[in-house]
């Protein structure tokens, strides 16, 4: 009896195997941004916590050009993480209405919608404009 | 007819004989607006007998002849030279064993499509007098896209998932447990579920989308898997948070 031939894939490195799983891999990625600006949100609140001083002292240290250069980055990475989602919930989402359905893009559309007013109030909220 | 000269370079493998896959390089004229299943063909009958691969229909609709062509997973049949400059490298389809040259095992496919009893589970038993299932138009198209599926596998050679992981049920036969579970005839969601909302189930996708970017029948099986992630989510919160499981 003859045998099949497995070939294996690569662990840590198939995604350089073909463009569409280095995308994947870039949406992936601008997680760590996300989640690292999350950190420096509970890093604030606890420097309010402590008292004014140090409170003062991490607005000073949000504006040192690392932290600039990092705030755009992770803006950066922000917006294309959620851009890919948005782009993605008219398939995790389809809405029938009758015999059709709704366009993907209105769907997608609403999102952008949504996230934009909600924007607006939180920046309203924090006085902004 | 044009004819152009197209050189491929076939991944060979004779299970008999060989301990790897290596690859021969060919040479034949073709019709400009032929396919590389019609440049393996021509290979077949005047060069190399000996060349072994599938296909039925040529006609993109028996799902047999899925092979990698420069990387990507394609019906041979549906892969047109005009679209290849150069060597045309052709693989057998990623992820499944070979058993010759450019077949492979689909016994593993095989095998996970039966275990979403991808067919009609009626809700309660009705004899046959009692007439046929109806179903309205808007019923139909709510599962029609998943039932497109010709079953030829390139969503498992596209998904890294699969690849890395090859307990992870895949694309294709989740989608066609979606087909079913959406079906208003259907009742046999419960028990395709303990299987698709399982771990080795749509929890092992991580949405690469690489499955419907390759699908030659425009199933899209990516949107079917995150469905399902969505209603077994809602099934959760409903046994957990609801008061008597939301039974
Ligand atoms: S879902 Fe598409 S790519 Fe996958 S087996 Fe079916 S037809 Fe082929
Ligand atoms: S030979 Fe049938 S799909 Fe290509």
């Amino acid at each position: 009896m003859s045998k099949p031939l497995i070939r294996e894939v690569p662990p840590t490195s198939w995604y350089f195997r073909h463009p569409r799983y280095l995308r994947y891999m870039a949406r992936e990625v601008t997680s760590l941004f996300v989640g690292a600006y999350c950190v420096l949100l509970v890093v604030g609140l606890q420097s309010l916590a402590a008292g004014q001083s140090s409170y003062e002292a991490f607005l000073l240290a949000l504006q040192s050009p690392a932290s600039i250069i990092f705030h755009l980055l992770a803006l950066a990475a922000a917006l294309y993480h959620a851009a890919t989602w948005f782009n993605a919930t008219q398939k995790a989402m389809p809405i029938q209405i009758g015999e059709e359905f709704v366009p993907g893009n209105l769907i997608s559309g609403a999102h952008y919608v949504a996230w934009a007013v909600l924007s607006s109030v939180i920046l309203f909220l924090a006085g902004v404009f | 007819m044009k004819e152009r000269l197209i050189q491929l370079e076939v991944m060979r493998y004779n299970p008999d004989t060989d301990t790897a896959a290596h690859f021969q390089r060919y040479e034949v004229s073709c019709p400009e607006e032929g396919v590389v299943l019609d440049a393996l063909n021509k290979i077949k009958e005047t060069i190399d007998p000996t060349l072994n691969y599938r296909w039925s229909c040529h006609m993109a609709v028996c799902g047999s002849c899925g092979m990698m062509i420069n990387g990507e997973p394609k019906l041979s049949c549906h892969a047109f030279l005009r679209e290849y400059a150069g060597v045309i490298r052709v693989e057998p389809l990623a992820h499944f064993p070979i058993e010759r040259d450019l077949v492979t095992a689909p016994d593993d496919f095989i095998e996970k499509l039966k275990r979403v009893k991808p067919y009609l589970i009626p809700k309660e038993p009705k004899p046959i007098s009692a007439g046929e299932y109806l179903q309205t138009p808007a019923q139909l198209k709510r599962y029609h896209q998943y039932t497109l599926c010709i079953n030829c596998m390139l969503c498992y050679a596209a998904c890294p998932e699969y690849g890395l992981t090859p307990k992870f049920i895949g694309p294709a036969a989740i989608a066609l447990a979606h087909r079913y579970n959406q079906d208003s005839r259907d009742g046999g969601r419960d028990e395709r579920q303990e299987i698709i909302a399982s771990a080795e189930g749509v929890w092992e996708c991580t949405f690469v989308g690489a499955c419907s970017e390759v699908c030659p029948a425009h199933v899209d099986p990516a949107s079917a898997l995150q469905q399902v992630k969505i209603a077994s989510s809602i099934d959760w919160f409903k046994e957990h948070l609801l008061p008597g499981g939301g039974k």
